[in-house]
């Protein structure tokens, strides 16, 4: 049988027969039960009344913003974060980026069978407390189990709608030569943790996630350079250098990063150097980087570094004509190399 | 291969001939590996650590000569690029 | 940013430019030089070192990945391995994508095998530890450095009277390997850079006869970029002025003996035995194997009915030239299908998968530059 409580290393202690069934999922008075005791209840806001179908929200004349993302991440606990705050941080930083105010969120929860209901109800905690901070609404949801084997734990999917109040960023599209690319804080902090804690690598402290809402910080940038900033992403999945390869691929132009400009806090550097990991391909969760203007290059980099969250942020290269690859790196020698994109998941090696 | 990089040993944990084991600090941050193989080694030794073990206890006086090589490397050359400005430079006594 | 001591000291710009100057200076002619370590292959290009000196030296990469030269059929047995209800395939990340005869250790995982990625021999036995009813086989692949992380988890699991831990062997040494390669009729290799942290544990004095038959100089090097500059400076010295003695320019780290303790313990566990290398055919005293006294952890005897015998690697894809990337013969941008039908995403040989593969390390730091072309 499967062993659950590797996937999960919840802090809380689990009583062992008081687990998620198949029989929370099947429309029973358990579902009910699961449903109103343990989710409407830490939702409630004016949007949920009762169990409707669908929430009715109310929009202003401003342009919606709309994305979704599902959340897989195993171990479902893990140092800086968990799955709950990570589908909530996630969602809400993708409208962040894309310029939108974050307004609402729908939430469907798929659980496996046997996953412990304390671990359920500390994932819910966590995802109020996100939502909390980010002054965020869950407005309907969807919850689902089923057997074991069939999820790794448990899986979110996080729907949002954000609404647009000043213009957005026109986006990588508009990306220009002599452009300024610039990141929020050191990179590589979540695909390590994740990795840490997943393999059970022992380091000590254990690699912590930047898992981490943007929000805040864009509306600092938006102040402070709106009109300079051309494109803003969160690099995630596959870290600062899918997001480049992304950016390079709608623009037609190469991305120039200055290795020795690149900010990467003392663990992240410790474990990389250990297990031959390049930071550039490890997933952030509250890092983003921006194309800017350069003529805004000061007042940006201000801008960030005056919120405490942001306060290591760095330029980390430009942006040239088409040259000899999407993206470039100037090392110890000065001389450019192809950066490539990742290709899988982070593993540690021993050559 | 082979991916070795070199760490601090803050504390001894183990001293069993098979578990010998420390905690060794890389950057921010430390690992328990295997002793087993630098018996010797002192808190404050650096050792090279390669697949959780370390291989190798880092010679701090062979890594000083190394780098003063290099720093009178550094000087010949520039004492060399100051020659080409005023010929009548001398060497240091 | 906190500096890493040993580490730092040695990635200095500046100086790495003066010692490109002084080994300018110094040559006469473009010699070959060879490395035999992966990581020193990495360390070369991904630091702009090789692109730089191409035209003063030609540095060629041996067959100094462990990962490229473990035969398909030690992979394919892993796979059989992992396969088996109730048995783990615990693994290095490095093998995980190097394919076998026909697929990989991740897509036998896709496919429902067991395995599991460590970053130390010593966390396999742990998990044999904590999970009793499970087998778990460590795939202990790597050169002599790496061999004391093994023998010492063969140890642990004896104390620890384990009985669901094996190992499926396929250690190899690069000393043997480098002597073929010089004893090779089409030999060009004029001097060796030999990898440092093989040397921290078997030391080099058994390097002394092999400069001095085949009037090679051998250079003892570390990895970081000075390190690896001053190893190409001492051989370009010596080759200039005809000499072929065995230096240590990584003496921060390495002795002439070695690690006498290290190297005790591997006695202890392996004897020296002939193994084929993944495209170079077998080489006489070329690997490691267990003594007969640890058979009970010696995985090949407990999933011997699982395994097919070395053999030539038949199923390797006839276009993939790893033979002679590994030995030299050619840069990894004379094959043909280097860059375009063998890619890091779609490689055909091993020496593309591996990150310390010679392929590999051409494509991602080389191919947009005159060497990789």
């Amino acid at each position: 049988m499967k062993d659950i409580t590797g996937i999960i290393q919840c802090p809380v202690a689990v009583d062992a027969g008081d687990c998620v069934t198949l029989a929370h999922s099947e429309g029973t008075r358990a579902t009910r039960d699961l449903i109103t005791n343990r989710i409407l209840n830490r939702f409630a806001n004016p949007h949920v009344t009762g169990t409707p179908d669908a929430a009715c929200l109310s929009l202003s004349n401003n342009q919606i913003a709309f994305t979704t993302d599902s959340f897989v991440v195993s171990p479902l606990f893990f140092p800086g974060g968990d799955i709950g705050s990570l589908a909530v941080y996630g969602t809400v930083n993708d409208l962040a980026v894309a310029g939108a105010v974050p307004r609402w969120l729908s939430l469907s929860l798929i659980i496996e069978e046997g996953v412990p209901l304390a671990t359920l109800d500390e994932i819910l905690e966590s995802i109020v407390a996100a939502t909390d901070r980010c002054n965020i609404s869950v407005v309907t949801g969807d919850t689902k189990v089923v057997p074991r084997g069939a999820a790794d734990g448990v899986f979110i999917n996080t729907t949002g709608i954000g609404e647009f109040l000043t213009t957005p960023p026109p986006g990588p599209e508009s990306i220009r030569c002599g452009d300024v690319l610039l990141v929020s804080g050191p990179i590589g902090s979540h695909g390590l943790a994740v990795l840490a804690a997943r393999e059970e690598l022992a380091l000590e402290p254990a690699p912590r996630s930047d898992s981490a809402p943007l929000h805040e910080v864009v509306a600092e940038l938006k102040e402070q350079a709106g009109e300079s900033i051309r494109a803003m992403r969160d690099a995630t999945r596959g870290g600062v250098s899918a997001v480049l390869h992304e950016w390079s691929a709608d623009c037609g132009l190469t991305m120039t990063l200055e290795e020795s400009a690149i900010p990467v806090n003392d663990e992240v550097r410790g474990a990389c150097e250990l297990l031959g990991i390049d930071p550039l391909h490890s997933a952030n969760e509250g890092t983003m980087l921006i194309a800017v203007d350069p003529s805004a290059e000061e007042q940006t980099l201000a801008a960030l570094r005056s919120v405490p969250q942001t306060a290591l942020a760095a330029k980390i290269g430009t942006v040239q004509s088409a040259g000899i690859a999407a993206v470039t790196i100037q090392r110890l020698l000065g001389s450019e190399q192809p950066v490539d994109e990742p290709t899988g998941a982070l593993l540690p090696r021993i050559c | 291969m082979c991916l070795g990089v070199p760490g601090k040993v803050i504390e001894w944990v183990n001293t069993d001939p098979v578990f010998a084991a420390a905690r060794i600090e890389f950057a921010g941050l430390t690992r328990v590996c295997s002793m087993a193989c630098v018996p010797g080694a002192q808190t404050g030794d650096y050792v090279v650590v390669h697949a959780g073990i370390a291989i190798s206890r880092i010679d701090e006086a062979a890594a000083k000569q190394t780098l003063k090589d290099f720093h009178e490397m550094e000087l010949a050359e520039e004492l060399e690029q100051m020659k080409q400005f005023q010929p009548d430079c001398r060497e240091p006594q | 940013m906190t500096t890493m001591k040993h580490i730092d000291e040695y990635r200095d710009a500046r100086k790495a430019r003066q010692i490109i100057d002084e080994i300018r200076s110094t040559l006469t002619r473009r010699w070959v030089l060879m490395e035999v370590c992966g990581g020193q292959t990495h360390s070369l290009l991904r630091n702009g070192i090789a692109q730089e000196l191409q035209d003063d030296l030609e540095l060629i990469h041996g067959p100094g990945c462990p990962v490229c030269v473990t035969p398909a059929a030690a992979i394919d047995h892993a796979q059989a391995i992992a396969e088996q209800p109730g048995t783990t395939l615990v693994s290095f990340g490095d093998m995980l994508r190097v394919p076998g005869s026909t697929r990989s250790l991740l897509d036998a995982t896709r496919s429902g095998a067991s395995t599991k990625v460590v970053y130390s021999p010593l966390d396999a036995v742990q998990l044999a530890r904590d999970n009793p009813d499970e087998q778990f086989v460590f795939f202990a692949v790597g050169f002599e450095t790496t061999v004391p992380a093994t023998a010492l988890a063969v140890l642990q699991a004896h104390e620890l009277g384990l009985s669901n831990f094996s190992l499926l062997a396929a250690h190899v040494c690069v000393l043997p390997a480098m002597k073929a390669i010089l004893e090779s009729p089409d030999n060009r290799v004029q001097g060796f850079l030999a990898a440092g942290h093989v040397c921290a544990v078997t030391g080099f004095d058994r390097y002394h006869d092999l400069a001095n038959q085949s009037q090679t100089p051998i250079v003892v090097t570390g990895f970081e970029p000075l390190d690896l500059l001053t190893g190409i400076l001492d051989c370009a010295t010596q080759l200039e002025s005809g000499q072929h003695r065995v230096e240590n320019r990584y003496a921060r780290a390495v002795s002439e003996t070695g690690n006498v303790d290290a190297q005790a313990i591997v006695d202890r566990v392996f004897t020296v035995s002939s193994r084929p290398w993944r495209g170079l055919g077998v080489i006489p005293a070329g690997g490691l194997v267990l003594r007969p006294e640890w058979s009970q952890f010696d995985a090949s005897l407990r999933f011997r009915e699982l395994s097919e015998p070395f053999g030539d690697n038949a199923a390797d894809d006839c276009q993939c030239r790893a033979t002679d990337v590994l030995t030299g013969r050619i840069r990894p941008s004379e094959c043909a299908a280097f860059g375009e039908s063998c890619r890091p995403e779609s490689p055909l040989g091993a020496p593309m998968v591996s990150t310390e593969g010679a392929c590999a390390a051409y494509y991602r730091f080389a191919r947009e530059t005159p060497m990789g072309t």
